[in-house]
């Protein structure tokens, strides 16, 4: 099966996304990024492939169970993924206890080595034992990467294992920091192909004969496919760092454009509201970008903006919007300066406005921005598609909505939940035009 | 396989060949701005007065008739950048109570004087022995002559340069500057030098600028050729250094524009590309026009974002700042004060907003431009202040997007060189998209 | 003028409502009960006597201050640059100036003077023009220039509105203005001297309501403040005298200057709205007025950071100002890239220096929203200030 891969390098997730030869999504994979944009580049790809296989797993899982109830069929996939990832979590354990061995044999911890080194054991011992346990059914975690979710089960693994003598904690999370930055630079095995048994044996071993035979099956032929990539493009900040020739790297604007346009076609309007930038582009019925503005030299008014202010709050960052949505008024705001955040928001507290009331002023704040934005690239035309992390805050949403229809009229206001990867999908569709334009081409040479 | 073209070629090997044909103006573009540099070291020794001017419209001839010598504070403070040294001056310059949200060339330059006053070249810069504020289309300007009459306590004449609001010089505007240069400035120039004012002398220098001017004229309308032999911006600001310094109306002057005019033509019968740093451009990938001034901190990163793309700059409005003559404009020995009038009003950052959209949508047009692109600079509010609007106009009226970006002068703190490649690369790759996919607009 | 007498207070909190009023209901009521036209202006200094001789109303454009969404602005403007011609020109796309039958921008600074242009561009067909103050001052120089430019504009004007500026028309509006000045010169004569009567936030929207009104009623309002101040009993405070300096375009929020007061100075003198006392003495309505307005522009033009100076000694006009107000000390007040405020500043600073007369400064922009910073500011200084003159 031919692939195309497209990879978007952020500024806090890189994002892959793989697509057949119809264009049609295989496969999406995310991880934060880190220094060593190569290997962030590798996880999200190699996590791309992981769900495309799934995918193909999906589809043979439904070709040989046609008689089951599709609910069925859903619960032993969404089950095996579960298991899967459980797999996977458990092979970068595996890779972190090695890694904080090696850093405990680091000379500077000669003379307590062997009064550490039974209490990272322990630790390591607490964190497989809970493992199953996040990837059960209901079990609700803050984060899918690997740092996120091992580091606070580290913390708590490490309280409980420390001693004062013997191990302090602070020495146990020391050897966690050094370890995770190996891990997250190491090629691992995580794919489909390789873990995919262990984590299907678990889940079936207690089913029927016919449905574990079928499952056997539809994994061994989903490890099996031939996924042949035939062409990746690469996009985001970090894009000049990628590995790639220099024709496979695009602007993360033309991506953005044409990702959207392939989630939405009708869309002619985008507004992406990232951490570290915003862009407003127009493009056109074929998704190509007609022109395009950027938030200038200042991040004023970015989603950055947003975590400031959750610091200054003391709240979580996806606390933000609901909070806001509970105004009773909007306090006028006129600084979306990151520096100027905190000061704003304390005169604002000293003078007894109501945080919910100063939270809706500080979401318009940035709309107001980006409206601006929008205006310089040629304004929001039927129909506008909003993308980035800040599309996922309900208050931004609804300040945008508001702030749309008072200066442009109605429009149609799309997001998609999987509005994170209209980069990367963008450029595996770069991918595959390349390829089909250069068939087209090559046909009419001939 | 690929549809997006390989990277833009440049060939060394091609530069080695020629280096000697293709020097020639280079190395005598550096020997003229030297030999300036020392004249103005030398000057307080053999007894030369000086005084300081700035670019646009500047009296260059005027001056040369009293044998004095100019001071062109804007030409330091750029030198000061592109030898990474203004970084120095303007946070001395803040520390010394000037605003963060000012001209950073006003800056360099009082960070420079409280420094000693050493000049780009290393050598001492005199103290001028006249301000003369000879242009005011920039507010700027006189604000920055208040302060340096404040440091160092010389004296000053000022030429009132009108606005043309309504894009056109008109005869009660020329009239003015033409009797501010009889009321004022001769008479100051006469005072501080001792010489009397000559105008037949006048004339003769301003045949000499005429020649140089058809001759500079020649080389930029050379860009319309396919490919484009120079490069308008980055390549440009080389060419118009000596006309827009000391050498206007002089005779080194018009010997440089010559060998430039016929090296120019050589390439053009050769097909061949812009020089750069780094080796000729074989690749003209994508022809823009450009409007502001250049980046100088990091001129030479600047630059390579272009080359390394194939985009050739074929017009750009900064080297116009010191006069359109593309536009027909010539110093006229026939009509001497009132063509050095004419020259002041007629300078770039002279016209009203609605006369440079027309002239940048008419070098889109007249050059076969790919689309354009905008510098915009932070110190610089006189070019700065309505470009977003000027964006909007050419865009609708050349049909060719247009692009944006932001940078300063000489401030090193405002280079984002990572943020203004994305930009540019965004750019050119939209403009290669649009043309693969045949939309026009 | 009015019938039952109004207090101070009360006569600020109805000029309180022009000033907060973006539609500008006075103007379009002007325009609606006498037929006649409106010309907008811009700061610093644009001659308002020839608009008026011309039949039209001048009206004011200052910004839209601290409440208005700037959004179509915005989109014009880079972040280096200042806010008033962001909101300036949102007033215009948002069709509040519509009542105006024409704007003039006089030479300020090269971001108002490219506004001009920008207002060619966005209304095209409306009456622009740029207003090129001389900074030459000679009479047969700057004096020429600067005739001819007066006449065209009236010869502009009164073919636009119908009502042809005749000498005996200026010379009747120049008395009108004259005596205006008169009655704002009034009004600062009474803050300086008597401070606690005539707070600056006060002061101020009397004087702004004169951006909106016809010009004798503006006198007449000006005249009845400054009666029912003297008549009235004001607290006495204990306050630092304070010039405040660099805000004469883009217009500090009343908060910031109730701020400015409220931390414990008196505004003994200020450059805020400078149209409305940019001569120092009257014009004169006798002889030749269009000499006689070139003739007051050239001489007794009241110094500011616009108008360039023709000898050293920048900052020695604002120490005479310090002196004549019996002020203490002076603020810098200058609006967020302001290039000729903030490029004057250095030099005022360092003549208040070698006066040895105190000073702070911060920048402001019409939109600020944090006053609190600045109460922390301006309320040390006048504290260090009140213990300086008791010591």
């Amino acid at each position: 099966m031919r692939c195309f891969v497209g990879i978007d390098l952020g500024s806090t997730t890189s994002k892959a996304v793989v697509l057949d030869d119809d264009g049609a999504v295989l496969g999406r994979g995310i991880t934060n990024s880190r220094s060593n944009y190569e290997m962030a580049s590798a996880v999200a790809r190699t996590e791309a492939y992981v769900t495309a296989r799934f995918t193909l797993f999906e589809r043979g899982l439904a070709a040989r169970l046609e008689e089951r109830p599709a609910r069925d069929r859903d619960r032993l996939a969404s089950a095996l993924k579960r298991s899967f990832r459980l797999q996977q979590y458990l092979t970068q354990l595996d890779s972190l206890e090695r890694a904080a061995e090696d850093e405990l044999d680091a000379r500077r911890y000669a003379d307590r080595r062997a009064r550490v080194r039974p209490r990272l054991r322990e630790v390591f011992v607490r964190l497989r034992d809970g493992a199953p346990a996040l990837f059960g059914e209901d079990a609700k975690r803050k984060s899918d990467f690997f740092r996120d979710i091992a580091g606070a089960e580290y913390q708590v693994a490490a309280e409980e294992a420390a001693h004062p003598q013997d191990a302090p904690f602070g020495l146990l999370v020391a050897l966690y920091d050094k370890a995770i930055l190996r891990v997250e630079n190491e090629q691992l095995e995580l794919g489909f192909e390789a873990n995919v048994e262990p984590a299907l044996e678990r889940v079936v071993a207690r089913a029927d004969a016919h449905v574990r035979e079928a499952a056997r099956a539809a994994a061994q032929d989903a490890a099996d496919a031939e996924l042949t990539e035939v062409r990746a493009v690469g996009t985001g900040y970090g894009r000049a760092r990628l590995p790639f020739p220099r024709d496979q790297i695009r602007s993360e604007i033309l991506c953005h454009g044409l990702g959207a346009h392939a989630m939405f076609p009708r869309t002619r309007t985008v507004l992406d509201i990232g951490g570290q930038d915003t862009k407003a582009i127009q493009v056109d019925d074929a998704g190509i970008v007609t022109s395009f503005q950027m938030n200038d030299r200042c991040a004023a008014g970015c989603g950055r903006y947003l975590g400031y202010i959750a610091d200054e709050m003391n709240l979580g960052l996806h606390e933000l919007g609901p909070l806001a949505q509970t105004a009773q008024r909007t306090v006028r705001i006129s600084s979306t300066c990151t520096v100027f955040a905190g000061a704003e928001l304390r005169e604002r507290l000293a003078l007894g406005e109501k945080r919910e009331d100063i939270l809706s002023g500080l979401h318009r704040a940035i709309v107001l921005r980006a409206m601006s934005l929008l205006a310089r690239s040629g304004g929001v035309e039927e129909q506008f598609t909003f993308t980035g992390g800040v599309a996922n805050n309900a208050a931004a949403v609804a300040a945008l909505r508001d702030l749309v229809a008072e200066n442009y009229g109605e429009r149609t206001l799309n997001i998609s939940p999987d509005s994170i990867y209209t980069g990367a999908l963008g450029a595996a569709l770069f991918a595959l035009r390349d390829v089909q334009r250069t068939h087209t081409t090559a046909e009419v040479a001939a | 396989m690929s549809t997006i073209p390989p990277p833009t070629r440049l060939n060394p090997a091609a530069q080695q060949r020629d280096d000697a044909e293709k020097d020639r103006s280079m190395v005598r573009q550096k020997e003229l701005i030297a030999a300036y540099y020392e004249r103005l070291a030398q000057a307080p020794e053999r007894g030369e007065k000086t005084v300081a001017t700035f670019v646009p419209g500047n009296l260059a001839e005027l001056i040369q008739c009293f044998d004095l010598v100019p001071i062109l504070p804007e030409i330091n403070a750029l030198q000061s950048g592109m030898r990474k040294r203004s970084g120095g001056f303007i946070t001395e310059a803040e520390r010394l109570g000037h605003s963060e949200d000012v001209c950073t060339y006003v800056k360099c330059d009082i960070g420079m004087l409280h420094g000693g006053n050493i000049g780009p070249t290393g050598a001492p810069l005199p103290t001028p022995d006249l301000l003369l504020l000879s242009y005011t289309g920039c507010f700027t300007f006189m604000k920055w002559f208040e302060l340096l009459r404040e440091e160092c306590d010389r004296p000053s004449v000022m030429l009132q340069v009108p606005y043309q609001a309504r894009g056109e010089i008109t005869p009660e505007m020329k009239a003015y500057v033409v009797r501010q240069l009889e009321s004022e400035v001769i008479p100051a120039l006469e005072k501080l030098s001792g010489v009397r004012f000559d105008i037949d002398r006048l004339r003769e220098k301003l045949e000499l600028s005429r020649r140089a001017e058809d001759d500079l004229v020649a080389v930029l309308e050379s860009a319309k050729n396919r490919p484009s032999p120079i490069d308008a911006y980055f390549g440009g600001v080389y060419y118009i250094g000596p006309i827009f310094t000391a050498f206007r109306g002089t005779e080194e002057g018009c010997e440089y524009y010559r060998l430039l005019r016929d090296e120019v033509a050589q390439r053009v019968n050769a097909m061949r590309g812009p020089t750069t740093p780094e080796g000729e451009v074989t690749d003209e990938r994508f022809r823009l026009v450009v409007e502001g001034p250049p980046n100088w901190t990091d001129f030479r990163e600047f630059w390579k974002m272009f080359y390394d793309e194939g985009a050739v700059v074929v017009a750009s409005t900064y080297t116009k700042v010191g006069g359109l003559y593309d536009r027909g404009f010539r110093h006229d020995p026939a009509d001497p004060l009132g063509s050095l009038a004419e020259y002041c009003l007629g300078c770039y950052t002279n016209l009203s907003l609605p006369k440079r959209v027309e002239l940048i949508s008419d070098y889109v047009r007249e050059y076969g431009a790919d689309g354009f692109l905008i510098n915009s600079v932070k110190s610089c509010a006189s070019f700065s202040a309505g470009q977003l609007l000027i964006l909007r106009e050419v865009e609708k009226r050349t049909g060719r997007a247009g692009a944006f970006i932001e940078s300063d002068l000489v401030d090193p703190r405002y280079f984002s060189a990572a943020n203004i490649k994305n930009r540019i690369e965004s750019y050119l790759q939209m403009v290669e998209q649009k043309r693969a996919s045949g939309v026009t607009s | 003028m009015t019938a039952t007498t109004r207090t101070p207070a009360e006569i600020a909190a109805w000029a309180e409502q022009l000033y907060y009023d973006l539609d500008f209901a006075a103007p379009r009521a002007w325009k609606e009960r006498t037929g006649g036209s409106a010309i907008g202006f811009m700061p610093v200094y644009a001659p308002r006597e020839i608009v008026h001789a011309a039949g039209a109303l001048p009206v004011g454009i200052v910004g839209a201050g601290d409440w208005l969404e700037v959004i179509r602005g915005d989109a014009f403007y880079q972040s280096y640059l200042c806010h008033i011609p962001r909101s300036t020109i949102d007033l215009a796309e948002t069709g509040r100036l519509d009542f105006l039958d024409g704007m003039l921008f006089p030479s300020t600074c090269d971001v108002i003077r490219n506004l001009s242009g920008m207002w060619q561009l966005l209304r095209p067909g409306a009456y622009v023009r740029y207003v090129d103050v001389p900074q030459n001052y000679v009479k047969g120089v700057g004096g020429t220039f600067w005739e001819h430019e007066l006449r065209a504009l009236a010869r502009e004007l009164g073919e636009l509105t119908g009502t042809p500026v005749t000498d005996e028309r200026l010379r009747a509006s120049t008395a009108l203005y004259d005596d205006n000045r008169r009655a704002v010169r009034e009004l600062y004569a009474l803050r300086r001297d008597e401070p606690e009567r005539a707070p600056t936030s006060e002061v101020y929207l009397v004087l702004r309501a004169g951006h909106v009104l016809d010009v004798a009623t503006h006198t007449a309002l000006v005249r009845e403040y400054v009666a029912a101040a003297r008549a009235a009993t004001p607290p006495a405070l204990d306050n630092a005298r304070v010039v405040v300096c660099g805000a004469f375009c883009e217009q500090p929020p009343l908060g910031l200057i109730k701020t400015i007061e409220r931390s414990g100075c008196f505004v003994v003198d200020d450059d805020l709205l400078l149209v409305s006392r940019w001569f120092s003495r009257d014009v004169g309505a006798a002889g030749d007025p269009f000499a006689a307005l070139s003739r007051a522009f050239l001489e007794d033009t009241v110094p500011t950071a616009v108008m360039y100076a023709a000898e050293a000694g920048r900052g020695k006009a604002l120490v005479q100002r310090v002196r004549a107000a019996r002020a203490e000390g002076v603020i810098f007040a200058a609006p967020s890239f302001c290039i000729p405020a903030l490029l004057d500043q250095p030099m005022l600073a360092a003549e208040l220096d070698r006066e040895g007369i105190p000073y702070t400064a911060f920048k402001y922009a019409e939109n600020t929203g944090q006053f609190h910073p600045i109460r922390e500011q301006t309320g040390t200084f006048a504290d260090t200030m009140k213990l300086w003159s008791v010591a």
